[in-house]
Order: structure tokens, then C-alpha cells, then sequence
């Protein structure tokens, strides 16, 4: 009896190291998604999900190059036709073969289905040609230099038309795509839970079974459930979280810069706020910007762990201009250009913050910096959509605000200070930078472009000072020590494959 | 009674009406058009604002807009998120058993807690006890929720180990882990309301304590235990029911920063992301379905006097 109960206990022990090789994987997000629709959906958060679900033609890499994925490779046949040859025998979480007639769907789904917000981003593309079951061919309108980068992300996602069809606009609500994972169920602001699909592609070296993703808003709260083992990842930490996580031996932390930045905005030419010596004279924003001590504002509110910067480009982009640095203080030159404008001082200006602490403090260490040059600052903290609502409609002086980046510099300039675009809520304009914009565009020689950019930022942000670029931000990321393979890419994603736990 | 719960029901109909406008109008004065935060990146594109008004039904005048909202919520349809494409119905559904089941147990622990203390430093009024109860009412009422919690979690959860940190599970899916996923909000929760229930069952205890019909069924030579727990308690425990009432819708209508706190999935949380993302629908179905718990709660509590006091129920 009692030899049979220690067997027993042995086969029990046996099985444990097999029990706990079923792998799940718990990820604390900082924001509830919204629909897990790739033509629909806006959210950053939605897209680390998607990194379980949704495979793209193109993945980009360390070095925020395009890499195939559902792709194998591509080819410039002119400026403007793009020949794709696509992966064999790849399938969708519903059995369906992803072939170039797939690819065609779902291009032209996101180009087409009302609501898409993906248009915008491939509004280039004029048509889709099936050019053989594995090959497509997209013809543009116009060379385009950052189309490629569009299919790194939301756009370049294929979905499967049979499931796409079936469930039209709520197909967000049951995704099926061609990603690592397959979708089991959402509980909104609860969790969103994903499988392993065994048929993927590359299921070799997908280590999971299972993924949960748990909206955890809360920083204190989302570190706590990664210091309790309750979740193993957790994504968009604080700077001053850094401490407390290298303090603890069985958890990592990780500081990717972004892909983004943030930064002043003036209002120069929308509605009538705009008329003030702030949005009129050029020499009262540099005043503005010459009070400002980047470093010293990142020391005290960021513990000095982002990037200063004067541009919307993060040093990790090959479009960065190393050269064009942020100036030093210089509270004399400041009032001297003050002066030269005719402003008597103290002048009053008003900005808008999103109501976050950390850009509160960042507002409020500005305003001591801005006020020894003459400048009175008058804060408003608002929630964040009323002050969209206000940016838009022109309702401030000075709107302080952020940019989660793309991996293509156009996407980090274009709409932002163009004329007429939907983002320049500066209203800022300038034909000679709206010419080297749009020649930037169809550039497609890396070096040729560099130079319009740099050439953008001595015109457009040296010269008229539209807006204040402050500083790139970090993607701080936390997790459980037993977890390796996680590999550090600045657009903040979490990348399944690979990872596992030990 | 039937005619007065008639009557009663009959009240019911015009103050929902009346809600129904209120919630539809005040939302209008909220900041911020939704178009522009649903368009997202792309809201400096009119085309794509004018779009998203024509199908959301924005660009028709408000009092159609209300109509059109009012139509379909008597057939029984919230319509659907803005955000996640969810029909309200089914979002108000999953989250109400949810903030059902946390606000039932703080109101137990808050009743467990407070109504006892409240009787005890009623009964021992100017002594040490009398003292340590106030006290710890005081303390109870003037902690700050968001506070406790983040230290209850950081106790339990990450030095102790003993529950996990937040989520939830729900009661049928899993018992145990239901209760230790809920137990910390709702002690967070409780020991607020059991400040305010025990400061309001001492006040009733020692009015009634001083009544003549104690005085008399003391002189009659009742026992103290009778005299309390029967006579005075009895007649101590309408204000409270009143009050317990108020502070229970108060947990249905959902405890906000509680429930950010814990990630805990209720009404609280749903409709303070349904403002920050300006999902109108969402806004307007929950709180209609808090409104309708508060007013029947109100009925409710109508009832529960009248089983409680006798005389009530002639009139």
C-alpha cells in the first residue's frame, strides 16, 4: 500500500516538469484596445495584440528596415509598381489558403471600407494586380517613398476574405488572420485571450500556447502584478519604475527610444487666438525656445532618461540629422530677441497639457525657465480629448502634446507641417517647405532625401519655428527574468516569436 | 397597497423620462466632438469627420438624435459601442453582475462592521470602546480608496503573495478565485461605508435608547439583550436602512477609482472609459441602466420599511 503511494507520488512528480511546460504567457497593456479590426482600428495598444493575431506582408527590424514576413521579397519594377512575391503555403486560422488573391482583398478592403482608417496611409496605391497565385503587383499613383513602411504595419495586414465577408464590419469582434495566434475570446477591459494556431508558418519558433492580454491601466498596479507573478510582460512603464524593477533579482527591465517625440505646437494661423505676437513674429517663438534647458527639464521630470532633441526624427532613424542639435539656453539672446520684437514683458501666453502628471511637471519646470526671460506661462490642464477638440478648432496658444511615430520620417513630418494637412494645427505655412515636403516624398535615393530633410528642418523648424521638438520618449518594458527571447524594437511591439519562458 | 404600489410604479415613468433628457442633454455640453476623437489621426480630414457624423447620425439635429436614441432603447436596443463595436446591451449585461457581486460583499463587510460598532458604541457611550469605534470610523470614512488599495495590493499581492493583484474572475466560472480576486476592493469599499453606517446606527441607538418605550419595557424587568436587540435596534434601523440603501446604489452605480485600481471589469470603469473616449452610446445606456437601479432600489427600500415598521403599512 504504501510502496503504491509512493510510486504514485513519483509519477506525480514526473509529470510536474511537464505540467509546467504548457506555456501562457500574461501581458499587463497600459490601455484597453479598441476594435481588433486592421482596417479599423486607431489605437498603439491594438497593434501589440495584433503582433499575436494578424501576420504582415513586411515586419521591420532592429534597425526599423523592412523585413518579409507574409512576403517573401519585393521589387521596384518602375517608381511606381511594386512586384511582391508572397509565401507559400501559409494559411488562415480558418483553414483558408493566403494567396495573392488574399493579399488583393485585403488591400483593397483597407482602402475601400467605409471607415478605414488605413486609406489615409496607402491612399497612393491605385490598383491591385494578381500577377500569378504567389506574386502581386501594386501600381501607385506616385512614387512613394515611405509606401513600403505602410506595409510594415495595420496596412500591410491580410485578412482572410471568406471570414471577412462573413462578418463584414464586426469582424473585429472575431479576427482571422494569419499571425501566431488565433483568436479565443475578448471580455472587454478584461482581457483578450489568443491561442497558438499550429499551423502557422514559422510555428518553430512560437513557444506559447497560450497568450492573455490584460488591460491593466494603473502603472503602480501593472507592476504590481509583474513583481506578484500574476503577468509576466508588461509594456509602457514609467522612468521612475526603472528603480524599482532593477531593484528586484527576477525581473528585467528594457528602454527602447521611440519611434516618436514630443512637442510644442504654436498657433500660427488658426482662427483668432492665432493673432499675437507669439503666433505673428518668428523671433518671439525662438525667444521661446532659446528659455528652454531640454536636458535639464529631462533631468528633473524624466530622470534623464530620454532624448533631447530639435527634430521629429529619433537618432535610431536613418533619416535623423545628427547635426541638427538642440541650441543651448541662452536667457540674454532670448530677451534680446524679445526685445527686437517689441513685446513688453512680461507677455502672457497660455498652454494647453494633456492632464498627465509627468507633463504637468515638464509644464511646470517650462514655465520657471520661460519666466527668467519674460515669458508669463499660464497652464491648462485638460483632459486629453477636450484638448484635442481644442487644438483642432484653435483654441490655445500653445499646445504641448505628443507623437507615437512611424518608422518612415514622412509619417513624422508630412501632415504635421505641410499646408492644409490634417495634423498642422499650427496652420503653419510655407511654400518652400510644403516644395521640399512633397519632393521628400518621391525621393527614393536615401541620401538624396536625407538632404530634404535636413533642409526642411533649417527652413521650416530652424527658421519659422512652428513648433518646439522637446524630446524622444522610451518605451520602458518590464519583465519576469525567466522570460528570454524578448527582442528590444523601437515601435514598441511585442514580438511572440522567439520568446519563451524558462 | 396595490393601489399604492401603482402609484409608486406610476412616479417611476415621468422620472425616467425626465433622466432619459437630462443624460442625453448633458452629454451634449460635454468638450470635445466625437467625430474628432473617433477620427483619431486623421480628424484634421473633414471628409472623413463628415463621414463618421453621417454614420454615427451626429450631423442630424439633437432633438432628432434623442428621439431616434429614445426609439430604440424602448424596443429594448442601447445600440452599439462607438469604440469596440459591442452592442451596449451586452456590455451593460456582462458588467453588471460584475459590480453586482463586488458591491454585495462591501455591503455585507460594511454592515458586518459598521452596524455592530455602531450598537456597541452606543451601548458603552463615553468609554474606552466608545472611543477606539469612533475612531476607527473616522478613519474608515477619511482613508482615501485609491490609497488603501495600492497599499493593500502591495502588501498582499507583492510581499505576502497571498492574492492576486487585480482582475477578476467571475463567481460561477470559479468560486475561490472569484472571492480572492474581489475580496481586497470590497473591504477597500467596505470599510468606508461601514465608517458612515456605524456614526449612523450610534446616532439612531442612542435616540432610541432614550425613548420611553425602552424605559418601559426596562421597568417591565426585560432583560437588557431583550431590551436592545428587540425594542431598540427594531426602531434604530430605519434611518440606517435609508442610508444603506443610498450607499448600495451608490456601489451599483460603480466605484470608479476602486475599480481602476483593481482592474476590476464594472460600471465604474466602463463608463469612465466611455467619457474619455466620448463613446456616447455607452455613457447613455449605463447610466439609464444606474438610473433604473436607483429607482428601484428606492422602491425597494419603500418596502423594506414597511416590513421593518408595522404602522407603515396602513398608510
Amino acid at each position: 500500500m504504501k510502496k503504491s503511494i509512493r510510486a504514485a507520488l513519483a509519477a506525480a512528480a514526473l509529470l510536474l516538469p511537464a505540467i509546467a511546460q504548457a506555456q501562457n504567457l500574461r501581458i499587463g497593456l497600459r490601455e484597453d484596445p479598441d476594435i481588433l479590426d486592421p482596417s479599423l482600428s486607431r489605437t498603439y495598444v491594438g497593434r501589440i495584440v495584433y503582433m499575436a493575431l494578424c501576420d504582415k506582408l513586411f515586419d521591420i527590424n532592429e534597425r526599423l528596415e523592412p523585413v518579409p514576413q507574409l512576403a517573401t521579397g519585393y521589387r521596384w519594377e518602375t517608381p511606381t509598381q511594386l512586384l511582391i512575391t508572397l509565401r507559400e503555403g501559409v494559411r488562415f486560422h480558418d483553414g483558408e489558403v493566403m494567396d495573392a488573391e488574399a493579399v488583393r482583398y485585403s488591400l483593397n478592403r483597407h482602402l475601400t471600407m467605409q471607415g478605414s482608417y488605413r486609406r489615409a496611409e496607402i491612399n497612393t496605391l491605385d490598383r491591385i494586380e494578381v500577377v500569378d497565385p504567389h506574386t502581386v503587383r501594386l501600381v501607385l499613383k506616385t512614387p512613394s517613398a515611405s509606401f513600403l513602411s505602410m506595409l510594415t504595419d495595420r496596412a500591410g495586414m491580410i485578412v482572410s476574405p471568406k471570414a471577412a465577408e462573413a462578418l463584414g464590419r464586426n469582424f473585429g469582434t472575431r479576427p482571422v488572420c494569419a499571425g501566431p495566434f488565433r483568436f479565443v475570446e475578448r471580455v472587454a477591459q478584461e482581457r483578450i485571450v489568443v491561442e497558438r494556431f499550429p499551423e502557422y508558418w514559422d510555428a518553430a519558433n512560437i513557444h506559447f500556447d497560450r497568450v492573455t492580454y490584460l488591460p491593466i491601466p494603473d502603472n503602480t498596479v501593472r507592476l504590481a502584478n509583474l513583481q506578484s507573478g500574476a503577468v509576466e510582460f508588461v509594456e509602457r512603464m514609467e522612468p521612475d519604475d526603472m528603480a524599482t524593477i532593477g531593484r528586484a533579482r527576477n525581473l528585467r527591465a528594457v528602454a527602447v527610444e521611440e519611434l516618436g517625440y514630443q512637442n510644442l505646437i504654436f498657433n500660427l494661423n488658426n482662427g483668432p487666438r492665432s493673432n499675437t505676437p507669439l503666433g505673428r513674429d518668428a523671433r518671439v517663438r525662438h525667444a521661446f525656445e532659446l528659455a528652454l534647458d531640454r536636458a535639464a527639464i529631462n533631468q528633473v521630470v524624466y530622470e534623464g532618461m530620454y532624448t533631447p532633441t530639435r527634430q521629429p526624427f529619433p537618432p535610431a532613424n536613418p533619416f535623423h540629422v545628427a547635426s541638427f542639435a538642440p541650441p543651448a539656453r541662452d536667457v540674454a539672446r532670448a530677451r534680446a530677441l524679445l526685445r527686437e520684437a517689441g513685446v513688453t514683458t512680461p507677455y502672457q501666453v497660455e498652454m494647453i497639457v494633456p492632464n498627465n502628471p509627468d507633463l504637468r511637471q515638464a509644464a511646470e519646470v517650462m514655465q520657471s525657465m520661460l519666466s527668467e526671460v519674460g515669458f508669463d506661462l499660464r497652464i491648462r490642464a485638460m483632459e486629453f480629448a477636450s484638448s484635442l477638440q481644442a487644438s483642432t478648432s484653435g483654441d490655445f496658444d500653445i499646445y504641448f502634446n505628443g507623437w507615437s511615430g512611424r518608422t518612415d520620417p514622412d509619417g513624422n513630418i508630412y501632415s504635421f507641417i505641410h499646408t492644409g494637412m490634417a495634423s498642422n494645427d499650427s496652420r503653419y505655412s510655407n511654400p518652400e517647405v510644403d516644395r521640399l515636403l512633397d519632393a521628400a516624398r518621391t525621393e527614393l535615393d536615401v541620401e538624396k532625401r536625407r538632404d530634404l530633410y535636413a533642409r526642411v528642418l533649417e527652413v521650416g523648424i530652424a527658421g519659422d519655428a512652428p513648433r518646439v521638438y522637446l524630446w524622444h520618449r522610451k518605451n520602458i518594458m518590464a519583465h519576469a527574468a525567466r522570460l528570454a527571447g524578448y527582442r528590444p524594437i523601437a515601435d514598441g511591439m511585442i514580438r511572440l516569436q522567439g520568446m519563451r519562458l524558462q | 397597497m396595490g393601489i399604492w404600489l401603482l402609484r409608486r410604479v406610476g412616479q417611476v415613468i415621468p422620472t425616467l423620462i425626465i433622466l432619459s433628457i437630462l443624460i442625453f442633454g448633458l452629454q451634449q455640453l460635454m468638450p470635445g466632438d466625437p467625430a474628432v476623437i473617433l477620427a483619431g489621426e486623421e480628424r484634421g480630414d473633414e471628409q472623413v469627420l463628415a463621414q463618421i457624423r453621417a454614420e454615427l447620425g451626429l450631423d442630424k439635429p439633437i432633438w432628432q438624435q434623442y428621439l431616434l436614441w429614445i426609439g430604440r432603447v424602448v424596443t429594448g436596443d442601447f445600440g452599439f459601442s462607438w469604440r469596440i463595436r459591442v452592442p451596449v446591451s451586452e456590455l451593460i449585461l456582462t458588467k453588471l453582475p460584475v459590480t453586482f457581486q463586488l458591491a454585495t460583499m462591501a455591503f455585507l463587510i460594511a454592515i458586518l462592521i459598521g452596524v455592530p460598532l455602531g450598537i456597541v458604541s452606543a451601548m458603552k457611550k463615553d468609554t474606552p470602546a466608545d472611543w477606539a469605534a469612533n475612531g476607527a470610523a473616522l478613519l474608515g470614512i477619511s482613508t482615501p480608496n485609491f490609497w488603501l488599495g495600492i497599499m493593500m495590493i502591495l502588501l498582499f499581492s507583492v510581499e505576502l503573495g497571498w492574492l492576486p493583484p487585480s482582475g477578476y474572475v467571475p463567481l460561477f466560472e470559479d468560486p475561490v478565485q472569484s472571492l480572492s480576486t474581489t475580496i481586497m476592493p470590497a473591504f477597500v469599499l467596505g470599510t468606508g461605508i461601514a465608517g458612515v453606517l456605524m456614526r449612523h446606527t450610534r446616532a439612531a441607538m442612542l435616540t432610541a435608547m432614550s425613548q420611553d418605550y425602552v424605559r418601559t419595557a426596562r421597568a417591565k424587568g426585560l432583560r437588557e439583550r431583550v431590551v436592545v436587540w428587540k425594542h431598540a435596534l427594531r426602531n434604530a434601523l430605519i434611518p440606517v436602512v435609508t442610508l444603506g440603501a443610498i450607499e448600495f446604489g451608490r456601489l451599483l452605480a460603480g466605484a470608479v477609482l476602486t475599480e481602476q485600481i483593481f482592474t476590476i471589469p464594472g460600471f465604474g470603469k466602463l463608463i469612465v472609459d466611455a467619457v474619455f473616449n466620448r463613446d456616447y452610446p455607452v455613457v447613455q445606456g449605463v447610466v439609464l441602466a444606474t438610473a433604473l437601479i436607483f429607482v428601484l432600489l428606492s422602491l425597494l427600500t419603500d418596502l423594506l420599511y414597511m416590513a421593518i415598521n408595522p404602522r407603515l403599512r396602513q398608510a
